[in-house]
């Protein structure tokens, strides 16, 4: 299905949710409201003419100019159908989901897609997004007790972690002046 | 020093039922166990807590992050040309499909088309390197369970596939010889024929490492009917490359999404059969740990018919796109991935205008395929867990990134 018809598709099922769809470009894609995320989420998994089944990655992304975060969710659809044939058409497809920065809650989706509990994970760990009702939500590449989150714009450098000085690579003297 | 025992505050007292083949009136009592971060069949600084009651696992529960460098924050900071040496020091295994995944995901965000003679050789080179990663998984998988021989005759083979990388760009392992739009160097003269000459040497070592290692009794015993995932499991937990494969899935991306020209070579998908059929030993499902490991064996395979058609039919021409002085980066975004020896690697690149990315994701295969380590391990035999996180053939450098 090309993504002008998924976009179309969303459209009709849940009307206002869908908030923007953006076909052109190398990475189409509908933006769609928080709070119906995880319905749209469940549509996208188990309807018979969609059947996105792998959940391949969820970027966080840090929009500073306009206050917001952003979770991108990149969906394949693999048919288990297929009996020994070999797939030669795929389907891919994402949605963006955009919260405040303030206040950067959303609803988990690790039910639906398994796959979903490690990313999200991250992306709570790196950009701190916080995902309501996810099995286990706590870092996952830092330490448990890193303060901030690194992939934000504003991130502050540490200079020190339990006492092991740290430098950032602007303070290093520069050998080529 | 690597295992350290911790006592849980209460311990109950557990009757061990008869099902577990145990002896029936046998107290034993729940232990905590770290296996790693040091620990010899982890692959890497993967420390998996383990839940156990004498010799059964009830529970593993994975921590990463040990070798964490910020990689994706880097790309933020630096051109693209600059963040390639990076890619390498992901999966370090196969640094050469990780420098080719990024630089397919800057050539489609800035629209550059790579020369027919670069892609070319950079499919030679990413087959070559996934053979050499599939002889590290072979090989520690077989020192994993037991088997030292076939882990030389691997890393034998594996030195002559560096040898021939290093001559084409002077590094072992950290090639970064793939750039943004096409490879650093033409290939050495003579490069292929002693290319050739390699594979003619290497083919028949593949039916070796069988009769060493894949058909051994022993082997099989370890690791046939454990860890089975269902092809069902395989894709909600969005595993990719040998482990969906090995549930019985038909799917890469190279036949699928062909890129870097993969549509103009003929070559088959392997995928895990039930035991019986053909070679395939008696007491394999498909699914299990055994049925991954065969994937990657007949993957070798299949690169060696991908190496020699591409050496066949290699076009003369340019190496390096036009007009990459000063690239910038448009203010557009792109999600590409393929097929690199452990799964599907993606890349996101968001650009603003400017030369350097507004934000770089690796979507890492091995980090993803362990994700589901804590669902298959849990009421297994301890010595079972190295069996399945061997057959995962993790690299912690893109877990952790």
């Amino acid at each position: 299905m090309a993504p002008e018809e998924i976009c179309k598709l969303l459209k009709t099922e849940f009307g206002e949710a869908i908030e923007d769809a953006v076909v052109e470009g190398g990475h189409p894609y509908v933006q769609v409201q928080p709070g119906r995320w995880r319905e749209i989420a469940g549509f996208l998994c188990n309807d018979a003419r969609l059947w996105f089944n792998l959940l391949r990655s969820i970027t966080a992304l840090d929009l500073l100019a306009d206050n917001k975060l952003a979770c991108i969710y990149d969906v394949m659809c693999i048919p288990l159908d297929q009996g020994a044939e070999l797939v030669t058409e795929t389907c891919e497809f994402a949605v963006r989901v955009v919260v405040d920065r303030d206040h950067a809650e959303l609803p988990s989706v690790a039910d639906i897609w398994p796959a979903a509990d490690w990313h999200e994970r991250e992306a709570y760990d790196m950009m701190g997004i916080h995902f309501a009702d996810h099995p286990d939500l706590r870092r996952i590449l830092c330490p448990d007790d890193w303060v901030g989150f690194p992939l934000r714009k504003d991130y502050e450098f540490p200079l020190e972690y339990h006492d092991i000085p740290a430098t950032t690579e602007y303070e290093l003297p520069n050998p080529r002046h | 020093m690597a295992d350290t025992v911790v006592q849980l505050e209460s311990t109950p007292d557990i009757l061990v039922d008869h099902t577990s083949g145990m002896q029936g009136d046998l107290r034993t009592e729940e232990m905590l166990v770290n296996m790693g971060p040091q620990h010899p069949s982890t692959h890497g600084v993967l420390r998996i807590v383990l839940r156990t009651d004498g010799e059964m696992v009830l529970e593993a529960v994975p921590h990463i992050g040990y070798l964490h460098r910020c990689a994706e924050k880097i790309g933020e900071n630096i051109h693209p040309y600059q963040y390639v040496p990076y890619t390498d020091r992901m999966d370090y295994l196969a640094g050469m499909n990780n420098n080719q995944g990024f630089a397919i995901a800057v050539e489609r965000l800035c629209g550059l088309e790579v020369p027919a003679r670069a892609q070319a050789i950079r499919v030679i080179v990413c087959e070559m390197n996934r053979i050499a990663s599939h002889l590290v998984a072979l090989g520690t998988y077989g020192l994993d369970m037991g088997a030292f021989t076939p882990f030389l005759y691997c890393f034998r083979e594996r030195e002559m596939i560096l040898d021939l990388l290093e001559a084409i760009c002077g590094a072992r392992l950290t090639y970064s010889y793939i750039t943004v739009g096409g490879v650093h160097d033409d290939l050495p003269i003579g490069w292929i024929d002693r290319c050739g000459e390699f594979l003619d040497y290497f083919e028949p070592k593949i039916s070796d490492y069988n009769n060493l290692l894949s058909f051994n009794h022993i082997f099989v015993k370890r690791t046939s009917k454990v860890g089975v995932i269902s092809a069902h499991d395989a894709i909600a937990f969005g595993l990719t490359g040998p482990m969906i494969r090995g549930s019985g899935v038909r799917w890469d991306l190279r036949k699928i999404q062909p890129y870097d020209g993969y549509e103009k070579y003929d070559f088959d998908v392997p995928i895990a059969r039930p035991g019986g059929t053909d070679e395939i030993p008696h007491g394999v499902i498909v699914g299990d740990s055994w049925s991954r490991y065969y994937v990657r064996v007949l993957e070798m395979e299949q690169s060696v018919r991908i190496v020699r058609q591409a050496m066949a039919q290699l076009p003369d021409g340019d190496i390096q796109a036009p007009k990459l002085k000063n690239l910038k980066l448009p203010d557009d975004e792109v999600y590409v991935e393929v097929e690199n020896p452990r799964g599907q690697l993606g890349f996101y690149v968001r650009g603003d205008g400017s030369a350097i990315p507004s934000r770089v994701k690796a979507r890492g295969p091995s980090f993803c395929n362990l994700c589901i380590t804590q669902a298959i391990c849990k009421d297994i035999l301890l010595a079972d867990v190295p069996a399945i996180i061997g057959s995962m053939d993790v690299v912690m450098g893109e877990v952790d990134r």
